[in-house]
């Protein structure tokens, strides 16, 4: 039996996670904390969320995310791609910026609207 | 003359503006010292807001997208880069902006959104040198974030809340080593899953207990002592560590940022460092109501908006069916008034007075507890008796609480609730 805080909302329940019995999970108040137990101990994974360089934007860095979470031994490859990327401004909250990240099929996208610096 | 005012525009402001619109306000101003709407979420980059609100999970910009692009769709008036001055008693604002110079508008109806500063250095008096590379944790979160700066290589963090938290990982994401989380209570200010990600998942040791009791360096910091204290938060001989790091970030508390409200003459309650607030959020001060972290510091921006609306809602609902001419007051001469007074384990609540024949369907009522709870029960007594009670399996400083009181159980009580905490054996 493996004690696990679910990490899927603010709530944190606390999880138990029964290895043995095919990984039930009891103390999730949701689905979504059965199936992060049971992926936790299976194969972790992780939303990134980082930021690239904005060139001529408002800010120079434009934040961004994985639109779906990655494996999580791959997040500081996603990071080292990060770093090679430079969004021209304006972008657009939901924007491509890398698709299918370091083949994690996980698509980076801008969080937000970044205008051009005026 | 403006049917609403409303100081800041991050999320509550935002959510505040967009309720009165609702509510059928069409004279609105929203008033924002930086150069965009939004506030401090554009560098809350980090995703976990929005559950509760959109039932999806959002970073800090995008949530406040969504609501910069609602407030597109009203006719809301935004001023950016202006600063308000002062709130006076008759509902005068006083501002000055880049564009348009030193102005004074009159309200109607204000709402005071102006969230809350980070405590620094100075406010918890750390002995040792004062070289660079102390930063509280929110300044180092825009620097990275935003500016694209790095504040340092190797990083102690000091307090465990959850900006405390965030900046661990991010800062291990962009490349920095972060040697310790250094918690003076016996247990983290932040949420529970704040410990998981951003710590237990890059090996970030938590000392819980301990407490930053020397800075050395120059120029630059160059080490950072850590000790071990007792039950009175006092450190303890002998049992120093010292951290080779270049960086102290500090997570060490949050502070409403009432000049404005202390200096309109409203009441604060010195418990949440914010306006005391009735049911519906106004203040003492008629027609001027508080909302999000200028009234007490929140966990979650969800509840800031849920709050903010509510504030939103009644400052239409004052402007429109308010009192003409004459204001008689916040509490007219012939209302009941509830007092919310803090029982056993509770440190403050949200709001502070009820006004029962105001309430339409519930009352809800934010409170933090003061010690971590296991298997608890949140008491409601009335002149001595019991008239509700609420189970939780989980109780944490840094966890806000949550009840809703029926109506109807609010007719019953008389002059004051308690609210406590007792822990129940299951």
């Amino acid at each position: 039996m493996k004690e696990l805080i679910c990490i899927v909302c603010p709530q944190g329940c606390h999880l138990k996670v029964d290895e043995e019995h095919g990984c039930a999970v009891t103390g999730n108040s949701c689905p979504r904390g059965a199936e992060y137990g049971k992926m936790e101990l299976t194969h972790p994974t992780r939303v990134v969320t980082s930021t690239v360089r904005c060139q001529g934007g408002l800010y120079p860095r434009c934040p961004v995310k994985t639109d779906r979470a990655i494996p999580k031994e791959r997040m500081f490859d996603v990071m080292a791609a990060l770093e090679e990327v430079a969004l021209p401004a304006p972008a657009a909250v939901g924007q491509v910026v890398i698709e299918n990240v370091c083949g994690t099929g996980a698509d980076v996208v801008a969080t937000r609207n970044m205008p051009s610096r005026r | 003359m403006y049917d609403l005012i409303v100081i800041g525009g991050g999320p509550a402001g935002l959510a505040a503006a967009c309720a009165a619109w609702e509510g059928g306000l069409r004279s609105i101003l929203i008033v924002e010292r930086d150069k965009e709407l939004g506030g401090i979420l554009n560098q809350c980059i980090h995703n976990g807001f929005g559950l509760h609100h959109f039932k999806e999970e959002l970073t800090g910009p995008e949530y406040a997208g969504r609501f910069v692009k609602l407030l597109g769709e009203t006719g809301v008036e935004v001023r950016l880069d202006t600063m308000v001055l002062e709130v006076t008693g008759d509902r005068q604002v006083h501002m000055v902006g880049k564009s348009t110079g030193y102005r004074v508008e009159q309200a109607r109806s204000i709402v005071l959104a102006m969230g809350c500063r980070e405590r620094t250095r100075g406010a918890i008096a750390i002995p040792g040198a004062r070289p660079a590379g102390v930063f509280t944790a929110g300044a180092a979160q825009r620097y990275v974030n935003m500016e694209g700066w790095m504040p340092g290589k190797r990083v102690v963090i000091l307090g465990s809340g959850d900006i405390g938290l965030i900046m661990a990982r991010r800062m291990t994401l962009e490349g920095a080593k972060v040697l310790a989380c250094v918690e003076v209570m016996p247990y983290s200010g932040g949420l529970n899953r704040n410990i998981v990600q951003c710590l237990h998942d890059y090996d970030i040791p938590l000392y819980l207990s301990h407490t930053v009791t020397d800075i050395r360096g120059k120029d630059r910091v160059e080490q950072v002592v850590v000790s071990q204290v007792d039950d009175n938060r006092n450190p303890i001989p002998g049992t120093e560590m010292v951290f080779d790091c270049d960086t102290l970030l500090l997570s060490v508390g949050l502070i409403p940022e009432n000049e404005l409200t202390r200096q309109a003459g409203i009441d604060i309650d010195r418990r949440t460092n914010g306006a005391v607030v009735y049911e519906n959020m106004e203040t003492s001060l008629p027609g001027v109501f508080a909302c999000g972290n200028v009234c007490h510091v929140h966990d979650l921006v969800d509840f800031v908006t849920a709050e903010s609306q509510k504030a939103g809602a009644a400052a239409a609902d004052y402007v429109l069916n308010g009192p003409d001419g004459l204001d008689p007051g916040v509490v007219t001469s012939d209302e009941r008034l509830l007092t919310v007074n803090n029982g056993g384990g509770v440190t403050y609540t949200v709001p502070q007075h009820i006004r029962p024949g105001r309430v339409e369907k519930l009352c809800g009522l934010f409170f933090r507890v003061n010690r971590v709870c296991r298997d608890s029960e949140i008491r409601v007594t009335s002149g001595g008796a019991q008239i509700a009670r609420f189970k939780r399996e989980h109780l944490a400083p840094g966890e806000m609480e949550h009840i809703d009181l029926p109506k109807a159980l609010l007719d019953k009580a008389e002059g004051e609730l308690t609210i406590s905490i007792q822990e129940v054996s299951k």
